[in-house]
């Protein structure tokens, strides 16, 4: 059977987000949060080849407990089981921490209900690390495939998938047994409408709540702050550079202003090395 | 003991990814701002970089150039191709054998690809895309640590990240932020290869096709003048007028976000957060308001002219010189005036 597994996290609209211009802290109240965009087009793949292959989509998330509304937003969009890994004992996890508490919990449900694909977004909006996705494959030894933007086949009976990645120069299409991780960019799928049932199954629906201790014990100094081994030492605000003149083509006409604007280059020496450039 | 400190040396068919001598220069300085611990307590600093693929002695002959002490050679037919799994097999290998203290991964697609599934390999941190890079004790009297520094929560903070106790403090680093060092005017380093048992058969991943665009990809990064348009640019037509200045100029066309996510332009041209960092001597920036997440890649620009119609936008709180009026109007008088000035030249 095709089970997908889909990694989601909550995060600020950082589009959103305003900076106390006194203590240089974010401002976090009143900032919404949303389930990482990136990650929508990954649940938005896999609701797509459910409805080719049938199956089933779980959806996993460690976060605060306001994260319940991410997953029941997953649900509404088509997947059928939502967990929410949640205890103050995970606080403050960085990337290694993070891999290892969901490796950890995915490898606990695939052991359970064996998992054809683990989706990933690209990278979550907050820390845009990128991390996660790769960390967690290689803990759980999936082949992986990174910044895909194409899912052509997944055969269950022969046990392979083939994807479609993006890379800087070219595209990349790559075979790879199953199970396999995927981190996902926006193009491999389009969001879904919410249909009916799953809106009306989502209302009733309530995820999952795992915690450091169930279904998996862990060791206390291997999450959390305590099992990362990167910390924020220090955060300020970006510096950014002053500006210089401003020439209002209304007032003085376009041609002084280009005229102007070219001097004030020659003059710079920036062009010098250029070539074909206008000094 | 040796302190070391070690680079990864991209490089596709053969051909190294610049950003690895940009590395390589970051190294070497960080190399010297431990100088004085290094000498206090009689230890030896190495720069090192190490290299995976297939046929690579000439990359690794290049490396040398820039000034290391060492080049490491992991040289296989399963590596001919970069693929996750035996890359990150190869250099969690070499790692565990010398164990540096430090260790950079250009922030490419590449690099990012690989740089997470090697720090969680060797359980150690990894602080993704810096953009600064420094030596620096995080208490007085302490070690210095390697203080890596980054554009967080879309741009809106930037974060100094340490890894204090486990090795190697890992990072990767945008290309394009650090300059390129100078060459070596005598090589003095060595070139070893590294033996990774590693077979195709244990490879789970298969490449089948590579599919490459007809044009190449845009050079955004390492163009000396780029011309952005924005969403003032109103459609995929108003690029044409962009490429025609960035033809006149010499230079290449860059993008926003907005633009690309509309299909006006492919991905390639973006600048910014979730797009490429550039520094060129000249940015014209031609209809883009100037949001944070773009301004984080561009920002580092020599000259920046800004081309807006509206007098508010945030773009000319950087630019160098701005010019409040219609792009459609200033820009055809820019080109105009240049290929007069060309002609005059050429009389
Ligand atoms: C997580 C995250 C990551 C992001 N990453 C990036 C990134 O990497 N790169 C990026 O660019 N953005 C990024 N963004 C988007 C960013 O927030 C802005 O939305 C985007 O940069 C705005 O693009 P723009 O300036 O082209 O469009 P707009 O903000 O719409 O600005 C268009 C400008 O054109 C001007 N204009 C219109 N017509 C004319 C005319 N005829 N002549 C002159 N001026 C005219 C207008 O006055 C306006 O200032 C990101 C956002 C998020 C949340
Ligand atoms: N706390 C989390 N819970 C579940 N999935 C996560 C979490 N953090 C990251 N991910 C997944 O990993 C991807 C990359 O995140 P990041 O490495 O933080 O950029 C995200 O798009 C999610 O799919």
């Amino acid at each position: 059977m095709f089970h997908a597994l889909v990694a989601v996290k909550q995060v600020p609209d950082t589009t959103n987000i305003r900076i106390d211009p006194e203590t240089g802290n974010l401002i976090r109240q009143g900032v919404p949060t949303i389930l990482n965009p990136y990650d929508a087009h990954a649940l938005a793949a896999a609701v797509e080849w459910k409805q080719k292959l049938g199956g089933k989509i779980t959806v996993i998330s460690m976060g605060p407990p306001s994260t319940v509304t991410t997953i029941r937003e997953c649900i509404e969009m088509g997947a059928d089981r939502g967990i929410v890994i949640t205890a103050r004992q995970f606080a403050g996890a960085d990337t290694l921490a993070t891999s290892y508490v969901l490796a950890t919990l995915m490898q606990y449900v695939h052991e359970q209900d064996p998992v054809s694909v683990v989706l990933f977004g690209k990278q979550a909006i907050d820390g845009d690390t990128a991390q996660v996705g790769p960390g967690v494959s290689i803990r759980m030894g999936l082949p992986l495939v990174t910044y895909a933007v194409k899912i052509h086949e997944i055969n269950l009976e022969e046990n392979y998938m083939v994807a479609e990645r993006k890379t800087e120069a070219y595209n990349e299409i790559i075979r790879t047994p199953l199970p396999a991780g995927l981190t996902c960019e926006k193009e491999i799928a389009k969001i879904p409408y919410a249909s009916l049932p799953n809106l009306v199954y989502s209302l009733k629906y309530e995820p999952e709540i795992w915690t450091h201790e169930t279904p998996v014990m862990f060791p206390l100094d291997q999450i959390g702050l305590k099992g990362s081994p990167t910390w924020v030492f220090k955060t300020t605000q970006p510096e950014l550079r002053k500006g210089g003149e401003v020439l209002k083509v209304a007032e003085m006409g376009v041609g002084p202003a280009v005229k102007s604007v070219l001097e004030k280059i020659k003059s710079s020496g920036v062009l010098n090395a250029v070539a074909g450039g206008a000094a | 003991m040796t302190r070391r400190f070690w680079v990864f040396i991209e490089q596709e068919n053969g051909k190294p990814h610049q950003v690895s001598w940009e590395l390589i220069g970051v190294a070497r300085r960080l190399a010297g701002e431990i100088a004085d611990e290094v000498a206090a307590s009689g230890e030896e600093v190495l720069v090192e970089a190490i290299v995976v693929g297939h046929n690579v002695k000439s990359v690794a002959e290049e490396g040398l150039k820039y000034g290391v002490d060492n080049v490491y050679v992991v040289d296989d037919e399963v590596f001919a191709h970069y693929r996750n799994q035996p890359y990150s097999k190869a250099l969690v290998e070499v790692v565990q054998k010398y164990k540096p203290e430090v260790f950079f991964i250009g922030a490419t697609t590449l690099g990012r690809d690989l740089a997470g599934a090697v720090a969680t390999s060797l359980g150690t941190g990894l602080t993704a895309d810096c953009t600064q890079i420094q030596m620096g004790a995080i208490k007085e009297g302490g070690p210095k640590l390697l203080l890596a520094t980054r554009p967080a929560f879309g741009g809106n903070i930037i974060a100094t990240i340490v890894c204090r106790t486990h090795r190697p403090q890992m990072a990767s680093v945008r290309p394009r932020v650090f300059p390129m060092p100078d060459q070596v005017t005598e090589v003095k380093g060595e070139i070893s290869y590294e033996k990774v048992d590693l077979t195709e058969d244990e490879i789970g991943a298969k490449i089948i096709k590579i599919i490459r665009s007809e044009k190449e990809a845009a050079n955004v990064e390492y163009a000396d003048v780029l011309v952005a348009g924005g969403r003032g640019v109103g459609g995929p037509e108003g690029f044409k007028l962009i490429k025609e200045l960035a033809d006149a100029l010499g230079g290449v066309v860059a993008s926003t976000r907005p633009c690309v996510d509309a299909g006006w332009i492919t991905y390639d041209h973006q600048v910014g957060q979730t797009g490429k960092t550039v520094r060129p001597k000249l940015y014209i920036a031609a209809g883009v308001s100037g949001a944070i997440q773009h301004k984080v890649g561009m920002q580092d620009s020599d000259f920046i002219i800004a081309i807006n119609r509206d007098p508010k936008a945030p773009i000319f709180e950087i630019a160098t010189v701005g010019i409040v009026g219609d792009l459609f109007e200033v820009i055809p008088a820019i080109i105009k005036e240049i290929n007069a000035s060309k002609e005059v030249q050429h009389a």
